[in-house]
C-alpha cells in the first residue's frame, strides 16, 4: 500500500540527486567491493593450503618413531629404530576403522634408466600406501602383498620420474636400476604436484618397503607407519586407538614414537591464512562503517536542504512513519545498491588479481550474501537517526523553514 | 446550509518564550459551504495562527473546532494528518512545490499519503486536477519552467486533487505581480463558482475584494465580519487591464 508509494518516491528523490547518490553510495560500494575482494583472495589461500594437505591423502595418521637416548646422547626424531613393520602389521589388524596401513621406508638414491640417471627419493612402501595417500596408479598397477612378501625388484614411479628417464616412450615394463639393482617398472603415479613446501611430489619412485630395506637401504628401522582412518569423524578415535596400541606393545616403556593426524597439520598450515583472512576483512569491514558514515553525513545534510520538502508532504497528509521511512528507505536503496556494485567490483578485482598476480581466489557464496546483507543494515542503522530528525518535524516549523 | 467550518470560543496561547504569546483570543466563525472568505489583519494579527489552526496543522489550546461536523480540535497528529489528506486543500505563498519534480509529481503528492489508489487513478486525477487550471499541457514542466502564475496554479491544483472540503490558500498572491495576481484570483472564482469554499489569508485589500466575504483579526480577536458589497469580478479586472495595456502600446506607438 503506502510502502509501494512510499518506495517511489525515495527512488524519485534519489534520482534528483543523481550524482550525490553515486558518490553517496561509493563508499559503500568501495566497502563492500574491497570485503569481497579480500575475503576472496583470503579464502583462496585457504583453499589453496587445503588443496596440498588434502593431497597427502585421505584422512591420514602418521606414526613417527620417537628419538633414542644412549649415554646421554639424545638423538633427534626418528632416531629410534624401535617402530617396526610389526607395528604396522598390528595396527592393520587390532585398530577399528582403518581404512588402510603402510609401512614407509624414505632414502635418497640416484637412479639409472634409458641411459639417464636422477636423483631422487625412493620409497619403499606397503600397497595401501596408494589408497592412504588417494594416489592412483594411472598406467599399469601398484605391485601386490605378494610382491611385499617375497621382496619383489618391481616400482612404481612418479610422473617426473617417468617425464626425466622415459621422455619419449612408455615406461611401463621398462626396467630402472636403483643401486644398480634392476627394478621392473609396473605402474605409473597420477601427477599430483607440488606440496606445502613446494616439493615436487612426482619427483618419487615406490617399491615394496621390504625390498627398500633389504636390497636398497639395508635398513633395519622402518622411518613411518601410514594409517588412514575410514572416515574424517573417526580420525581421533583411531589415532587414540593406535596410542594404546603402541603403548600396550611397548609393555610399560618410555613411548618412542609419536603419532599425528593430518587434520592437526592443516590445521597449523590454515590457521596463518585464516589469520590473514580475517585481518584483510576486518580493514575492509572497517572502510564498510565508513561507508556508512557517509551515508549517515549525507541523509542529514539532505534532511536539513529537504525540510520544506518534508513540509510540504506533512502538509498534505503524510504521517511521520510516511517521512521516516521515505528517508529510511533512501538510505536503504542507496547503501544495497552500493552493495549489490561493491559485490560486482569485489569479484571483479578478485578476478583480476587472479589473472594478473596469479593469486589463488574463492568467492564464496556466503560473503557475498554477508557482504550485501551488512550493507543494506549499514543503510539501516546509519539511515535511522537523519530519518527519524525528518519525521520528527514540526509541519508549521518545516514550512516556514528557509 | 451546514456550516462546514465552525469554530468556537477558539484559543491558542504560545508559551514556550519566556512570556507566554496569546496569539488568538476567543475567536467564534462559521462558514458554510460555497462561501469565499478572505481573513485580514496586520502582522501579528494572529490570521496565521488562524489559518494554521484552520488547516489542522495546530491544536487550538482552547476552544472547538468542528470541520466538516467532525471536532478535530483533540485530534491527534496522524489522524490531523490524514483530515488534512482528505478535506483540506493548501495553497502556500511561495508556491512550495517541489523541485525537480514534475508539475504532473507535484499534484499526485497528496494522493501518495490518502487512501489506496492505482497509479493509472492518481494519474488521472492529477492530469484532471491540471485541466481545471488550466495546465494540463504543462504537466511535464518543472517548477523552474513555470512563471510565478504557473507555479501557483499547479498548487492550487494539488490542493483541490483529493476534492477537499475546503481550500485554505495563504497569501496566495504575495509572491506574484497585481496582472498575475488578477488571474489566480479568476482561477479562484472559477472553482468557487462550482462551489468550492475558499478561505485565504491577505493583506491586500484589493485582493480582498474579489472574495465573497471579509474578516478582518486584530489582535487575536475577530472586529469585523462583513460582506464584499462591491465584489470584483477577475475576467472583467483582466478584460480592463489588457485594455490598458493595450491603450499603451497604441499611445506609445
Amino acid at each position: 500500500m503506502r510502502i509501494v508509494n512510499t518506495v517511489k518516491v525515495s527512488f524519485r528523490a534519489l534520482r534528483r540527486n543523481k550524482m550525490r547518490s553515486i558518490l553517496t553510495a561509493l563508499g559503500i560500494i568501495i566497502g563492500v567491493g574491497a570485503v569481497i575482494a579480500m575475503v576472496s583472495i583470503g579464502n583462496g589461500a585457504k583453499a589453496q593450503i587445503e588443496a596440498q594437505v588434502a593431497s597427502l591423502g585421505q584422512n591420514v595418521i602418521i606414526v613417527f618413531p620417537g628419538n633414542f637416548t644412549s649415554g646421554g646422547m639424545r638423538g633427534g626424531w626418528g632416531s629410534a629404530s624401535t617402530l617396526t613393520a610389526d607395528d604396522a602389521d598390528a595396527i592393520a589388524r587390532e585398530v577399528a576403522n582403518n581404512a588402510g596401513v603402510s609401512v614407509e621406508v624414505r632414502d635418497r638414491q640416484q637412479v639409472l634408466a634409458n641411459g639417464l640417471n636422477w636423483n631422487t627419493q625412493v620409497l619403499g612402501e606397503s600397497p595401501d600406501y596408494v589408497d592412504i595417500r588417494s594416489w592412483p596408479v594411472v598406467e599399469g598397477a601398484m605391485f601386490s602383498d605378494q610382491d611385499v612378501r617375497s621382496m619383489a625388484k618391481v616400482a612404481v614411479i612418479g610422473k617426473t620420474i617417468a617425464d626425466q628417464l622415459f621422455p619419449n616412450e612408455d615406461a611401463v615394463g621398462q626396467t630402472i636400476r636403483i643401486r644398480n639393482i634392476p627394478f621392473k617398472i609396473v605402474g605409473i603415479l597420477k601427477g599430483k604436484g607440488f606440496n606445502l613446501m613446494g616439493q615436487d611430489q612426482d619427483d618419487v619412485v615406490v617399491i615394496p618397503y621390504t625390498s627398500h630395506m633389504r636390497r636398497v637401504s639395508r635398513r633395519t628401522n622402518i622411518s613411518s607407519i601410514l594409517v588412514s582412518s575410514t572416515s574424517a569423524e573417526v580420525i581421533g578415535k583411531v589415532q587414540q586407538d593406535i596410542t594404546d596400541l603402541l603403548t600396550q606393545r611397548r609393555k610399560g616403556k618410555e613411548p618412542d614414537f609419536t603419532v599425528r593426524n593430518q587434520v592437526e597439520i592443516a590445521q597449523t598450515a590454515t590457521a596463518a591464512s585464516e589469520t590473514m583472512t580475517l585481518l584483510l576483512g576486518a580493514i575492509a569491514g572497517v572502510s564498510l562503517i565508513v561507508g556508512g558514515i557517509g551515508i549517515m553525513n549525507i541523509m542529514l545534510v539532505s534532511v536539513t536542504e529537504r525540510t520544506r520538502e518534508i513540509g510540504i508532504r506533512l502538509a498534505v497528509g503524510a504521517h511521520g512513519k510516511d517521512v521516516l521511512l521515505q528517508f529510511l528507505i533512501e538510505a536503504i536503496i542507496l547503501s544495497s545498491m552500493g552493495g549489490i556494485l561493491g559485490v560486482l567490483i569485489g569479484i571483479g578485482s578478485a578476478q583480476w588479481v587472479s589473472y594478473k598476480v596469479g593469486w589463488p581466489v574463492l568467492i564464496s557464496p556466503m560473503s557475498v550474501i554477508v557482504a550485501v546483507a551488512f550493507s543494506a543494515a549499514v543503510g539501516v542503522f546509519f539511515g535511522f537517526y537523519p530519518a527519524r530528525k525528518a519525521a520528527q518535524l514540526d509541519p508549521i516549523d518545516a514550512l516556514r523553514y528557509e | 446550509m451546514a456550516a462546514v467550518v465552525k469554530i468556537e470560543e477558539i484559543h491558542k496561547i504560545y508559551d514556550s518564550g519566556e512570556v507566554p504569546v496569546h496569539a488568538v483570543r476567543g475567536v467564534s466563525l462559521e462558514i458554510q459551504r460555497g462561501e469565499f472568505v478572505a481573513l485580514m489583519g496586520a502582522s501579528g494579527s494572529g490570521k496565521s495562527t488562524l489559518m494554521n489552526l484552520l488547516g489542522c496543522l495546530d491544536r487550538p489550546t482552547r476552544g472547538r473546532y468542528l470541520l466538516d461536523d467532525i471536532d478535530v480540535s483533540q485530534l491527534e497528529k496522524n489522524q490531523l494528518a490524514d483530515i488534512r489528506n482528505q478535506k483540506l486543500g493548501f495553497v502556500f505563498q511561495g508556491f512550495n512545490l517541489l523541485s525537480r519534480t514534475t508539475a504532473l509529481e507535484n499534484v499526485e503528492l497528496p494522493m501518495l499519503y490518502g487512501a489506496r489508489r492505482s497509479a493509472r487513478e492518481i494519474r488521472e486525477r492529477a492530469l484532471h486536477s491540471l485541466e481545471i487550471v488550466g495546465l494540463a499541457e504543462r504537466a511535464d514542466h518543472f517548477p523552474n519552467q513555470l512563471s510565478g502564475g504557473q507555479q501557483q496554479r499547479v498548487a492550487i491544483a494539488r490542493a483541490l486533487v483529493n476534492s477537499p472540503e475546503v481550500l485554505l490558500a495563504d497569501e496566495p498572491t504575495g509572491n506574484l505581480d497585481s496582472k498575475t495576481s488578477v488571474e489566480v484570483m479568476g482561477v479562484f472564482q472559477k472553482l468557487n463558482d462550482q462551489g468550492i469554499t475558499i478561505v485565504m489569508v491577505t493583506h491586500e485589500l484589493d485582493i480582498a475584494r474579489y472574495c465573497k466575504r471579509n474578516l478582518i483579526l486584530r489582535d487575536g480577536r475577530l472586529v469585523r465580519d462583513e460582506l464584499v458589497p462591491d465584489r470584483l469580478v477577475a475576467t472583467e479586472e483582466l478584460r480592463k487591464l489588457k485594455e490598458a495595456e493595450a491603450a499603451a502600446k497604441l499611445t506609445s506607438a
